[in-house]
């Protein structure tokens, strides 16, 4: 580990995957062990499927959120529920990125992996430097689980570890023996071992504990003696690394106290947030929410959350199919409801049609899309950012939809913010881009005030809108406001507004059919104004140095490494500019200002350049792809490379 | 299984309660909009929409509180026609979109107008998925047996062997009953009526207004340009009589000149059969109960039909029966989560149970 351990005076608060911050070392105290500070460690839990690697990846998240480190996760897993025990495909991991000061990415390489079986080892062990801590269950490391992945010798004999630091840790055996006072099958004991890993791993950095043991009670407040047969595996691992001579030093890594504003901060995931915006935009539009959903990987989340929630008026239904679900949605926001659907991009494809309905009548709905890897059904449980083209022209017709991005998993709470105005304010169908990296990956959040949120109330219409030549009253559905081009939103249950409306081609005001050639060709390109003239915030700008030549632009979930690859670049004392868009439509006013200030301009993205495509097009820059689809988030070493020889070229 | 509530059904103002009413009387002409109505002369879908235009004055709701919603076809033009709210949609998701708005909206009374093409074909998913749900919608679906927007090819409802544009040398699929799907699919509410008999059409609608949940009514609705005749067999005076079993609840099922026929049941196999009714076999006709619990008899009803000649079609309501209404129990749900946690509080929600502070 020495190798890995940078003096303390270089370890500044920036993003530094790879290297490991050594931030100062204390005695041991009372002849106990010895403990030392860091700036930051990277933490990679992995497993069989069925090893609960995403719970305990989650309570040491838990663990490390409520002491105050910033943080950054990355759980990733098989789409299967139980893959086959003990093959490379069934591997789950979680890999968490803690610090004392503010950090961007889950990180690129983990310090400490855990593998709790050979497996897990072999799957994860090509991310690992050399150099790094290693804790393996050596109980797994016999003959079968061991030829079931190929290994024909133990790698923990025949000398293939050696450049790292190997912890062999009978994690099975001493789980079972830890619990024979339990009473439990064998079975039913062993299933506690990923507790133990917890529990040594909460010794090993001074995590607190208390909450942990809190959670797992109430976990299996059902099954008490299950309960408490957890928490003593936690409590043996963590007593094991208190008392056994392998575990020679345990680390600290201080709260990141000065990373962070004032304010009462919680642990988040995308999915969480983006859930919460939802409930907020409904209480601060006044508007009850309505939610139209079929399950899906990664977006069945936010059905499951909404759905705890009913005391705030809240609806989900769960529909027969994707069409459905975003039918009952349009439905409900004819009806006057914040309308919203969740899905992913081979939902999209199923909604598509109803969106462009949408589109045609001018209600507001939000159709929130957690990307994942594709086509078709690709790798449902893995990250991807392929659906941009997709929410951008996916439909028949001419036939615009705004789009928001949020950046990291805390931002999805204020993007949907955003889209719901959106929405609200130009009664329009707005993507949520969002993705499997931002929905499920955490990080801290600082609560925000209810009083500061956006007010979103609407106005509907109440009463005619339009006197006819003989001078009558009367309601015109497609009359708009002149300033928004949004048309009055009018719900049933309102006297003498009765109106029909649909998806065939209407008269613009009147909202009666029109096959009308001029009209048609007025309400298209009334409907891509509308949307072209949504107010959005402009395009900021990060370039300390004011005079950087080279500009990378990036949307969505991008933002962590391509920020911590721009630090790697300016302390290697490079100059860059950087700039990450949350509209992809409308685009910020300035976009265009914005790259005609630079000689280049680099765009990551984790598709094979679909905002490249986009900003070629519309601004006739010569923008340069960099692009990685591989079902992870890119690493900001490799980003950073890529960025330096853009720089250079 | 399915819960079944208690029987007979609700009254017309029970169903209807939650939908406020209209304050003066109404007429016809009130829900007439201000649209052409482009079918074509002729066109079935006139005598009913001037049946329903007719009937809605005997609701007496608040016309704004009334929403119907189409999908894509010649009869999913109805909307545009009726003075209410209203959305044309796309083809085959009117039952879904209209499954949000009555979730969403119990103030409101929703109703479904789709064709057989419609229902069946595009959207044959989410009509049964609307009826064993149980939603507060009433379903008109005008079954003509042809597709008759797309210009005269044959439906999911066409008879084997349908020479049309698509099939020169006849449809090789076999059709659906819509009855006996819609009761397989749980359906509380089942009738089937016949677009030129307004008084029947009207006694259906009234019947399937004071359903509480999902009613489907299956309209007979002659398409006179590419299935001219389909349904003739029930229409003709002297046919009709053979051809059409008029089912009225609680009443002896019995059909043809004097009622000499009638349905009794097998009673090895315990099917359904017709027989001339006799001095010794008229204690054994069948009594039509709409409100039996099961659907078996309901079901086996609707297989006397003959698919091709139409031979033996029951009209009417073929089950009424109550469930529990899914908009209710969503709303009960709520009701109960707010008795429970109390109304949501934001700022406890996003705060959540584990937080830190970081003092500046």
């Amino acid at each position: 580990m020495t190798s890995q351990v940078s003096p303390a005076e270089q370890a500044e608060p920036a993003d530094q995957q790879g290297e490991r911050g050594l931030a100062g070392e204390r005695g041991a105290p009372d002849g106990g062990k010895e403990v030392r500070r860091l700036d930051r460690v990277i933490i990679r839990f992995a497993g069989d499927s069925g090893d609960g690697m995403q719970l305990t990846g989650d309570r040491f998240t838990s663990e490390t959120a409520s002491f105050g480190n910033d943080l950054s996760t990355l759980p990733n897993f098989p789409a299967e529920i139980r893959a086959p025990a003990g093959t490379l495909p069934g591997v789950s991991s979680f890999q968490l990125h803690f610090a004392d000061h503010d950090i961007l990415t889950p990180g690129d390489a983990p310090d400490v992996l855990v593998a709790m079986n050979p497996a897990a080892l072999k799957a994860n062990l090509g991310d690992v430097p050399r150099g790094a801590e290693i804790i393996v269950n050596t109980d797994e490391f016999t003959k079968r689980p061991m030829a079931k992945v190929g290994y024909e010798r133990s790698p923990l004999e025949d000398g293939s570890l050696d450049a790292y630091q190997v912890h062999p840790v009978p994690l099975t055996t001493l789980t079972i023996e830890a619990l024979k006072e339990f009473g439990l099958s064998r079975k039913e004991a062993e299933r506690s071992k990923n507790m133990f890993a917890l529990g040594l791993l909460s010794w090993m950095y001074h995590r607190p504990t208390e909450n942990t043991e809190t959670f797992l009670r109430q976990k299996f407040a059902k099954k008490p003696q299950i309960a408490e047969a957890n928490v003593a595996a936690f409590r043996a691992g963590w007593n094991f690394g208190e008392t056994t001579e392998d575990f020679a030093v345990s680390y600290e890594v201080a709260p990141a106290a000065t990373a962070f504003p004032a304010g009462t901060y919680r642990n988040i995931s995308g999915n969480l947030a983006l859930s919460y915006g939802l409930i907020a935009a409904s209480q601060q539009a006044d508007l009850p929410l309505f939610l139209g959903s079929y399950p899906i990987t990664p977006a069945s989340d936010i059905l499951h959350e909404l759905s705890k929630h009913k005391n705030f008026g809240v609806r989900t239904f769960q529909a027969e199919d994707e069409i459905a679900g975003i039918g009952a949605a349009l439905g409900a926001a004819f009806g006057g409801a914040l309308a919203v659907t969740t899905t992913s991009g081979p939902g999209v494809a199923l909604k598509s049609e109803t969106i462009g309905l949408a589109v045609s009548l001018e209600l507001p709905l939000l159709v929130i899309d957690i990307q994942r890897g594709g086509p078709s059904t690709g790798l449902p449980t893995k990250t991807e950012q392929a659906d941009l083209l997709q929410a951008m022209y996916g439909r028949n017709g001419e036939a615009p939809v705004p789009i928001v991005a949020p950046r990291t998993p805390a931002d999805c709470f204020d993007a949907t913010l955003d889209a719901a105005r959106i929405a609200l304010t130009y009664r329009t169908p707005v993507f949520v881009l969002s993705d499997g990296y931002l929905a499920n990956g955490s990080e801290p959040w600082r609560v925000p005030e209810v009083d500061g949120l956006p007010d979103l109330r609407v106005q509907f219409a109440t009463g005619p809108n339009h006197t006819t030549e003989d001078g009558t009253e009367v309601f015109w559905p497609y009359k708009r406001d002149p300033q928004t081009l949004a048309r009055p939103w009018a719900v049933p249950g309102t006297p003498g507004l009765e109106h029909r409306i649909g998806g065939i081609e209407k008269q613009d005001g009147s909202g009666n059919i029109s096959y009308d050639p001029a009209n048609h060709d007025h309400m298209v390109r009334v409907r891509q104004a509308k949307v072209d003239g949504i107010e959005v915030e402009e395009l900021a700008v990060d370039d300390p140095t004011g005079d950087a030549r080279t500009l990378v632009l990036g949307w969505g979930s991008t933002y962590g490494p391509i920020t911590a690859a721009v630090r790697r670049v300016r302390r290697a004392g490079d100059r860059i500019a950087q700039a990450h868009l949350r509209h992809l439509n409308p685009f910020p006013a300035n976009l265009g200002a914005v790259l005609a200030r630079y000689d280049k301009v680099v765009v990551p993205e984790m598709n094979l350049g679909q905002l490249a495509t986009l900003i070629r097009a519309k601004y006739l820059v010569d923008a340069r792809s960099f692009t990685q689809v591989r079902g992870l988030p890119f690493k900001a070493e490799q980003l950073a490379t890529a960025l330096k020889e853009a720089i250079d070229d | 299984m399915t819960e079944i509530l208690s029987q007979p059904p609700l009254a017309l103002s029970e169903a209807l309660s939650l939908v406020p009413k209209a304050e003066g009387k109404q007429s016809m002409k009130d829900f007439k909009s201000d649209q052409e109505v482009r079918w074509c002369p002729g066109c079935g879908d006139y005598a009913i929409l001037a049946a329903v235009q007719g009937f809605m004055p005997e609701l007496g709701l608040a016309k704004e509180n009334i929403v119907f919603v189409s999908g894509i076809g010649c009869s999913s033009r109805f909307p545009y026609y009726m003075n209410t709210y209203g959305m044309h949609s796309i083809h085959g998701r009117a039952p879904a979109i209209a499954t949000g708005l009555a979730a969403a909206r119990r103030d409101l009374s929703v109703w479904v107008v789709t064709g057989d093409g419609d229902a069946l074909s595009i959207g044959g998913n989410h009509l049964i998925h609307a009826l064993r749900r149980n939603v507060n919608l009433k379903i008109l679906l005008f079954n003509n047996r042809i597709y008759g927007l797309t210009k005269g090819q044959y439906s999911p409802t066409s008879e084997v062997g349908k020479i049309t544009k698509s099939t020169p040398m006849g449809s090789l699929d076999a059709p659906f009953n819509p009855i006996s799907l819609a009761l397989g699919a749980e359906a509380g509410f089942v009738a089937r009526t016949v677009d030129s008999d307004r008084k029947h059409l009207t006694q259906v609608l009234r019947e399937a207004a004071a359903h509480p949940g999902t009613a489907l009514v299956e309209i007979y609705q002659n398409c006179n340009i590419f299935n001219d005749g389909a349904f003739d067999a029930l229409k003709d005076k002297e046919q009709a009589e053979e051809a059409v079993i008029r089912l009225e609840h609680g009443k002896p099922i019995r059909f043809g000149a004097d009622g000499a026929k009638g349905v009794v049941r097998n009673q090895a196999t315990g099917d359904l059969e017709v027989v001339a009714v006799t001095a010794e076999n008229e204690g054994s006709v069948l009594v039509h109960d709409a409100h039996a619990a099961s659907p078996t008899t309901a079901f086996a009803l609707s297989r006397l039909a003959h698919p091709d000649t139409l031979h033996h079609t029951p009209i009417g309501v073929l089950r009424d029966v109550q469930r529990p209404v899914y908009d209710d129990q969503m709303s009960t749900q709520i009701d109960a989560a707010v008795e429970r946690k109390g109304k949501g509080d934001l700022g406890a929600l996003l705060a959540g149970n584990d937080t830190w502070t970081v003092v500046g």
